[in-house]
């Protein structure tokens, strides 16, 4: 079994982590900037965090013979300055041309805000005139419908924007459909507690279609598993998926969405 | 898959997990003090297992404990989610 975790954030896990995903079958691990778990207190931190995701990440990976790429933005949780935010833009095109990075991402909204809405518009357009590739974050729980509808408003009033460079993460049930019909990619998050379970988001698929649509674990240093993708197969198994259909979703989808990135290449 | 083969794969989880939810309410029930606007939403969502059109149970549940409005919020009022709204619409 081969397979591409799309979305993980690994500075977060422990080496173990690299050596188990390989042992699995992982071929590539894509990670988005993040919130550490606590406001950064200066924009000279982000740059050395996108240090850290261009530079020492990727050595780490490569340890274990997987290739790492990386998004880059500042993330919704940090977005309610619109100052701070607009310092921290300013340092992502110095890293664009880096070679593992794929595009902007994961950017979106938290709490559905206003200037959370006003650094996501920023961000949209780094990404437009730059050229890159766009992952979206969407909200959690309660506020994820909300913040979808109105994520997709601001890609739709981007002329810029091409729905098929776009792809709009943590989907579940109630917001897939309005995604896929707008032709957005849709991304789904296997977690414990919150976002899908291997059960659902096989229900999705299978509602749905592989068309555009990803699996990833998002592990990160919350509650979060990072080989459940390679889980979920057990689960696309035990309901009668061949092997060419589940690999369609957990290794060709990736390969076919990150591939618009001339970045994204593997050995 | 046919009903038959999902019973077979699902039932044993599904009850469990139902139990656990009458469990959860039971140990609510012998709690002392005031609930929070959760376990109202809670209930609403359960109403939605027996209401919902087939095939729809899960969009509804999530659609239950969702934000429905369309305004963006004037400040974001922290960063964490509860796992349901709470019926405030918050004035511009």
């Amino acid at each position: 079994m081969r397979y591409i975790e799309p979305h993980a954030h690994m500075v977060s896990r422990v080496t173990d982590d690299y050596a188990a995903m390989v042992t699995a079958g992982c071929a590539a691990v894509c990670e988005p900037a993040f919130w550490a778990g606590f406001d950064r207190g200066s924009p000279q931190a982000f740059h050395d965090y996108f240090c850290q995701l261009t530079e020492y990440e990727p050595r780490r990976a490569a340890k274990f013979g997987l290739p790492h790429f990386c998004w880059l933005c500042l993330n919704p949780k940090e977005a309610e300055d619109p100052g701070f935010a607009r310092e921290v833009l300013a340092l992502i095109p110095q890293f664009l041309d880096r070679p593992n990075v794929l595009g902007i991402g994961e950017i979106g909204l938290n709490k559905n805000s206003r200037n959370e809405l006003q650094v996501l518009e920023w961000h949209v357009d780094l990404a437009a005139r730059t050229g890159q590739l766009i992952l979206v974050h969407t909200p959690h729980l309660e506020d994820k419908f909300k913040g979808t509808r109105l994520t997709l408003d601001v890609l739709r009033a981007d002329s810029r924007i091409r729905p098929e460079r776009v792809i709009i993460d943590h989907v579940e049930e109630h917001t897939v459909k309005m995604v896929l019909d707008a032709g957005f990619w849709a991304g789904m998050t296997l977690y414990p507690e919150t976002k899908c379970t291997p059960a659902r988001a096989i229900d999705i698929l299978e509602r749905y279609g592989p068309e555009r649509l990803w699996l990833n674990s998002a592990c990160d240093w919350g509650v979060s598993e990072p080989l459940v993708v390679a889980r979920t197969t057990l689960e696309m198994r035990r309901r009668g998926w061949s092997a060419e259909a589940v690999d369609r979703v957990i290794y060709q989808n990736p390969l076919r969405f990150l591939s618009q990135c001339p970045r994204f290449k593997l050995p | 898959m046919t009903r038959q083969q999902v019973l077979d794969l699902y039932f044993l989880a599904a009850r469990h997990q139902l139990i656990e939810i009458a469990a959860f309410l039971d140990r609510v029930d012998r709690a002392e003090g005031e609930a929070d606007f959760r376990l109202g939403a809670f209930a609403a969502a359960l109403r939605c297992l027996q209401e919902a059109p087939p095939g729809e149970r899960a969009t509804a549940v999530l659609m239950a404990l969702s934000d429905p409005t369309t305004e963006p919020l004037p400040k974001a009022p922290g960063k964490g989610a509860v796992g349901a709204w709470s019926g405030q619409r918050l004035a511009a």
